[in-house]
């Protein structure tokens, strides 16, 4: 049991952390209080979701701004549809980003926007990374049995 | 003799006539200018009055003029004085010529003859009435004139010549002035036409600003430059007219000059030689009376010689006079015998020096022998030398006698040399006939009757010298004189040679030979100087042209510098002004910006106080959300004042209803009213309408400033009195309804201090509203759908310094702001509320006296809606109403507006309201009625206070069935206590009243109905509210639709997810069994704006049909009326104008990500009613 609270607590600082660097906000914990016994995989489900949809997301958006004429309603679309997941999810730091990216986008500024693709990029694979991570503790903690604290 | 004397009368009365008559036409055309003058005059005169810094100018211009003309003036006034001084001389002449008649005459009178004597005196009365004539004539011209005339009395005595001629001069100096005034007047006619134009142009140009046309104001400088160009194109032909003008005139005056100076001379030559012809005709007479007429003889040469000596100064231009007898040839030598000499001839070779001095007769020949001869036998001294000539020897001496014997008139000789002086000469030649002859005498019969020659030779240019020399500016001309009988080859007989000079004047001389013709050329010494008048006026006038044109030029340049500037500046207004609203936009984005994190923060306080915290912790954290709160009202605040300065703000249109909005107000400050201990209290005039159309949360918010304003600003004590009414009711003064507010306005004007709430003094309320322009001008069109309602915030706090109530609705203003005020806040509440008001096309104002309180009055127009289909919030109450109906409560209370307030309340929800000032009337109120009647008996804390014991035995008295409510501003324990102590139960109603309290407190004490608890749906969660609904989630997003559908789902609803607009569209076609649809606003393709629109045509189409009959209810799953509810998902409030949500069909709208209590507000809005 040392372990699964060892666990527990190693999960509730690194979620901690993970607010308090600024990954995620608000709407990860509701994301989270939305899981239950009905919908026990919301979580991941909804996260793998966005990770599949980014993924095609940053490789149109690769595509797009590497056409000779850059169509930036469609580069604006998709960054369009990246800020809604990544605020649906609470990755802050993505939604940031693409805050930013619009802007350049509004600008048709190319240099801006290659240079937010690499943010963007940086940002996603940054915040998978920490995703992946909480999941793979919380599956350590479920796994050795105990339950993933819920944070308020 | 008399003959002679009478033409020579005549003559002068002739001449003089003529020079007034000269004069006269001299005055008629000056007076003639003078008149013509007058109209311009008349027309200037207006102008004149207007322009009177113009006319100084002109002044100036006239008085540079006056200058240059002096000096013309002058020298022309020297000429004319030449001439009129040569008129007088002539005066002089003719005076002189009448007293020689008269010296002749005593002369004569030497000789002892009473014939002549009376015949003298006869000639003397002649010449008296001629002198009177000349007196009279020269009377007429004119006073002065005659004045001058008078003073020429002496000269008649023959005392020297004297006249001034200063008259004559005025007349010519008044004629030079005319002219001057002439060029004056049309200079000051073009100075002031022309700033009349430019102001006029001036004036053009304005309007052309006006009109902020570019390209007509343009055009107008372009056409103001070709007006300039006109205007000095005028100027210089008027300076070269006016040059002309004057120059012509000059020379007109110099040839008239010229003219008269020539006439003059030539008649004074022409009359002197004539006076000295009617001499010698008279000699003539003389010798043909006293030689021929007497035997012997009554003349020999010594009394010959001495009388012509002695009359000589008669005939200043002769040099000497002689009697030559008719000899014929067979009496010569009776006549040589007699007379004791030979006649002798004149010497050929000398002929043309006959009556030379020097000739010696006794060395001439003796004369030849011929028919007749013509010896010299009397002669004057100074010819005494030609005696005995025979002067018939003399070729121009024989055809002179003989053309005068035959005429009987003076003839002459052609100019020829004087021997001695070397003169030219002519000699005059009368016949002296025997017998006297008739007028009308043949040649024959006069050559008959001659008996002898009269001569006498003339020394012509001496002659003219001489009589020039008496005459004035013999300096300026040149006089010649011709002897014309021979035209081709005229003789000069004096004067020097011909210069040209320019101007030439001829006049003809008639000496009295009609034989012999003479002319007098007149000339200038001098040519004419340069026309200095004529140059320095048109000078003038077209320097004035160019000056004004320079300054027209300049003031047309200055225009368009102007205009230009203007056009600068306007361009960069509006830039300013579109810097203002890019200000205010950025102001609302970020206050926007800055809202989204302090929820954030105000969240996670509300969740850190719900953790476990010690006291101080939990006090600190709720400071901390007790600041955020302000600061997110604050920012609030500022959106929304940036919002509507940046002209985004517009108004929501929804019915709602007034008691509801101003219950609302009223709970949200009953906390602090009750801390503060001020009344506060609401009522609203059972004339409005309960549901109006408008926005209500504007409203709200306005209501909310006031309340809040007055609630920060009053202490302790007083009242805050909130009240509504119909614009209308406060102005049909005489005939208002409300009884409230009968009593309010009546009891300001008696200033009673139980005529308010609390029973302060209040400040005059109509006051407030007396600025408002619309209040009374409602037109009657939009009256029947239209409302103005007007809203009074009364309080009785501090009131507004005056100095500061005009600042009062300014933003970020305050009364006091000082840094050590002792009030806070940004000073933003009223500056909204203005604005807020104005939106709403009302107007806002107040009234306010320091230590008294304030209060401020808005009008706001809103929709009526007359039916009553109403779904809000009030209808949870609506049950409860229905429960009370009908019953009856009676009021002690006696502060009339407090019991109104009460009253109005009451009777909202449906009971009937007694009233009644104490416990006395009450008991007799109870017991006279029947006492079942009453349910509720409410008493104001403030009369339980004044008479407790009364209240507690009234409330002993009391029926169980009816119970008492004490209406106090907060639960007094003292007096809790004393009514249990008493055993007795009554019920506190806390302050303020407002339905809901109300409401809930009746519900507990009155046995009526179901005692079930009403109206918990507030409490229901959003699990009740979306249990077992189907709700469509339509989002082009994966993840925010899974999102979406986990939150929903966890409330109980039912979810079903499409992924575009087109699909959402399919979906909810009917029949469908859906609740409500979540649209996502930004999706490709058909955006939630257009998926709306189609769905709700589709819809549309569908309720026509079943409207009509054409398909059955069942078709549609027995749907009448399809119409499902659509809430737009947004993740950027600021830009989803919920009004173009409104507008697509839309019902609402969520944030994204969800928020719980706006997801329950939005939700609960459709679902409840359903």
């Amino acid at each position: 049991m040392a372990a699964v609270s060892q666990l527990q607590r190693q999960f509730i600082d690194y979620t901690t952390s993970l607010y308090n660097e600024g990954y995620l906000d608000d709407q990860f914990t509701q994301l989270q209080q939305l899981q239950d016994e009905s919908n026990p995989d919301f979580v991941v489900e909804v996260v793998s979701l966005f990770f599949e949809d980014s993924e095609k997301l940053l490789n149109n958006l690769a595509t797009a701004l590497q056409q000779k004429s850059v169509d930036y309603n469609q580069v604006d679309s998709h960054v369009h549809q990246f800020k809604g997941s990544s605020s649906s999810i609470g990755a802050k730091q993505v939604t940031n980003v693409c805050i930013h990216f619009r802007n350049f986008c509004e600008a048709k500024n190319l240099d801006g926007c290659l240079r937010c693709l690499q943010q963007l990029r940086h940002e996603y694979i940054l915040v998978r990374t920490k995703l992946e991570a909480l999941f793979r503790l919380e599956q350590q903690i479920l796994q050795a049995g105990g339950s993933v604290p819920v944070m308020e | 003799m008399s003959f002679p004397q009478e033409i020579q009368v005549g003559v002068v009365i002739m001449s003089l006539n003529c020079k007034i008559s000269g004069l006269n036409g001299r005055l008629l055309t000056s007076s003639k200018m003078r008149k013509a003058n007058k109209p311009l005059r008349g027309f200037n005169n207006g102008w004149k009055w207007k322009r009177l810094v113009l006319f100084v100018l002109v002044l100036l211009v006239a008085v540079g003029f006056g200058l240059s003309w002096f000096s013309g003036v002058f020298r022309k006034k020297m000429e004319i004085t030449g001439t009129s001084e040569d008129n007088s001389l002539e005066l002089v002449k003719q005076f002189n010529v009448s007293k020689d008649l008269l010296h002749e005459l005593a002369s004569s009178s030497f000789e002892p003859d009473q014939i002549t004597t009376s015949k003298c005196t006869k000639q003397l009365g002649n010449e008296m009435s001629t002198k009177h004539e000349i007196s009279c004539s020269l009377n007429k011209p004119d006073h002065e004139q005659n004045v001058e005339m008078l003073g020429q009395c002496p000269i008649h005595d023959g005392k020297a010549p004297s006249v001034r001629s200063s008259s004559i001069n005025g007349t010519l100096a008044r004629e030079h002035n005319g002219i001057i005034k002439g060029c004056m007047w049309a200079l000051f006619v073009l100075v002031v036409c022309s700033p009349i134009s430019c102001l006029w142009i001036n004036r053009k140009a304005k309007m052309k600003k006006k009109e902020h046309a570019q390209s007509v104001s343009r055009s107008a400088g372009r056409w103001m430059k070709k007006l300039l160009v006109l205007f000095v194109l005028t100027g210089v032909t008027l300076s070269i007219w006016l040059f002309w003008y004057l120059n012509e005139g000059i020379q007109l005056r110099r040839k008239e000059t010229l003219a008269s100076m020539c006439d003059e001379r030539a008649r004074m030559l022409q009359d002197q030689f004539n006076v000295s012809m009617n001499h010698v005709h008279a000699l003539a007479i003389l010798v043909s009376t006293f030689y021929h007429g007497k035997q012997p003889p009554a003349i020999d040469q010594k009394t010959f010689g001495e009388y012509t000596e002695r009359t000589s100064f008669e005939r200043p231009l002769t040099t000497g006079v002689s009697y030559a007898l008719r000899v014929r040839h067979f009496e010569r030598e009776k006549f040589e015998k007699e007379h004791g000499w030979t006649i002798k001839k004149m010497e050929t070779e000398d002929q043309d020096q006959t009556l030379a001095q020097d000739c010696d007769p006794q060395n001439l020949d003796p004369s030849p022998i011929q028919d007749e001869y013509a010896p010299v036998i009397l002669s004057q001294e100074t010819v005494s030398h030609i005696v005995s000539i025979d002067m018939m020897s003399g070729k121009e001496d024989r055809g002179n006698i003989l053309r005068a014997r035959a005429s009987g008139k003076g003839v002459l000789t052609s100019p020829f040399k004087l021997l001695k002086s070397n003169h030219l000469g002519v000699v005059l030649t009368f016949a002296v006939y025997s017998t006297h002859l008739p007028q009308d005498a043949t040649p024959e019969q006069r050559i008959k009757a001659t008996v002898g020659y009269l001569g006498a030779s003339y020394d012509v240019p001496s002659l003219v010298e001489k009589l020039l020399h008496q005459l004035a500016s013999k300096q300026t001309i040149v006089v010649n004189v011709y002897d014309t009988t021979n035209i081709s080859a005229a003789i000069k007989m004096y004067g020097p040679d011909e210069i040209d000079t320019g101007l030439l004047r001829i006049n003809s001389l008639d000496f009295g030979d009609p034989t012999r013709k003479h002319e007098m050329h007149c000339r200038f010494k001098q040519r004419p100087p340069p026309p200095w008048t004529a140059i320095l006026a048109s000078g003038g006038v077209l320097t004035i042209t160019f000056l004004l044109g320079h300054i027209f030029y300049a003031a047309i340049n200055r225009i368009a510098a102007v205009e230009r500037d203007y056009r600068k500046m306007m361009a960069l207004k509006h830039r300013a002004e579109a810097a203002d609203v890019a200000k205010s936009q950025f102001l609302a984005t970020v206050s926007h910006e800055i809202r989204t994190p302090m929820n954030g923060v105000l969240g996670m306080l509300q969740m850190l106080m719900d953790t476990n915290l010690d006291v101080k912790q939990l006090d600190f954290a709720q400071t901390a959300h007790a600041s955020g709160k302000v600061l997110i009202k604050l920012i609030n605040e500022v959106l929304d004042q940036a919002k509507i300065e940046s002209g985004r703000l517009e108004l929501e249109a929804v019915p709602f209803e007034l008691h509801t909005i101003l219950d609302d107000v009223l709970s949200s400050f009953s906390t602090k009213s009750q801390e503060k201990g001020i009344e506060l209290a609401v009522y609203v005039s059972n004339h409005l309408p309960e549901v109006v159309v408008g926005d209500p949360a504007r409203f709200k918010k306005i209501i909310t400033n006031l309340v809040a304003n007055s609630l920060k600003f009053t202490h302790d004590r007083g009242h805050i009195f909130v009240s509504v009414h119909l614009a209308d009711e406060v102005t049909r003064e005489n005939d208002m309804k409300d009884d409230i507010l009968k009593k309010i306005l009546n009891g300001s004007k008696s200033n009673l201090a139980r005529d308010t709430l609390s029973g302060l003094p209040v400040v005059d309320r109509k006051k407030s509203w007396e600025n408002f322009k619309k209040l009374r001008g409602e037109d009657s069109i939009n009256e029947s759908e239209k409302i103005k309602i007007l809203v009074t915030v009364e309080d009785t706090g501090v009131g507004i310094p005056i100095s500061a109530q005009s600042r009062i609705f300014m933003p970020f203003m305050q009364a006091d702001s000082s840094p050590s005020r002792t009030y806070g806040g940004t000073g933003i509440g009223l500056s909204i509320s203005k604005r807020l008001v104005g939106l709403m096309d009302g107007e806002i104002g107040f009234v306010s006296e320091p230590g008294t309180g304030s209060t401020f009055s808005f009008t706001v127009v809103f929709m009526r809606k007359e039916t009553r289909s109403l779904d809000t919030v009030l209808q949870q109450n609506h049950q409860a109403i229905l429960e009370f109906r009908g019953l009856r409560a009676l009021v002690i209370d006696p502060k009339d507006i407090r019991v109104e307030v009460t009253r109005y309340h009451l009777q909202r929800m449906g009971i009937s309201v007694e009233i009644t000032s104490n416990f006395d009337s009450a008991q007799s109120y109870l017991s006279a009625s029947n006492s079942s009647g009453f349910a509720a008996i409410l008493v104001d804390q403030e009369v339980w206070d004044q008479e407790n014991e009364n209240g507690l035995a009234f409330l002993r008295g009391l029926k169980s069935s009816t119970k008492l409510f004490l209406l106090a501003n907060s639960v007094s324990s003292k007096i809790q206590d004393e009514i249990k102590s008493a055993n007795l139960v009554a019920t506190f109603v806390e302050k303020p009243l407002r339905l809901s309290v109300l409401i809930s407190c009746f519900q507990k004490t009155l046995p009526v109905g179901n005692n079930r608890v009403v109206a918990t749906r507030k409490q229901s969660n959003l699990g009740n509210l979306l249990r077992g609904k189907r709700i469509l989630v339509v989002d082009d997003n994966i993840v925010n639709r899974r999102v979406a559908e986990g939150a929903l789902k966890k409330y109980g609803a039912i979810v079903t997810c499409v992924n575009s607009g087109k699909a959402a569209v399919e979906k909810l076609k009917p029949p469908h069994s859906f609740h409500a649809c979540f649209m996502d606003l930004q999706m490709p393709e058909v955006d939630g704006f257009e998926a709306t629109r189609q769905i709700r045509r589709i819809e549309s189409v569908v309720n026509e049909q079943i409207k009509s009959g054409e398909v059955s209810t069942e078709t549609y799953g027995k749907v009448g009326h399809w119409h499902t509810p659509i809430l737009a998902m947004t993740a950027d409030v600021i830009r989803a104008r919920d009004e173009e949500c409104i507008k697509c069909g839309m019902d609402g709208y969520v944030s994204k990500p969800f928020e719980e209590e706006q997801l329950y507000s939005a939700a609960a809005c459709f679902f409840e009613s359903g």
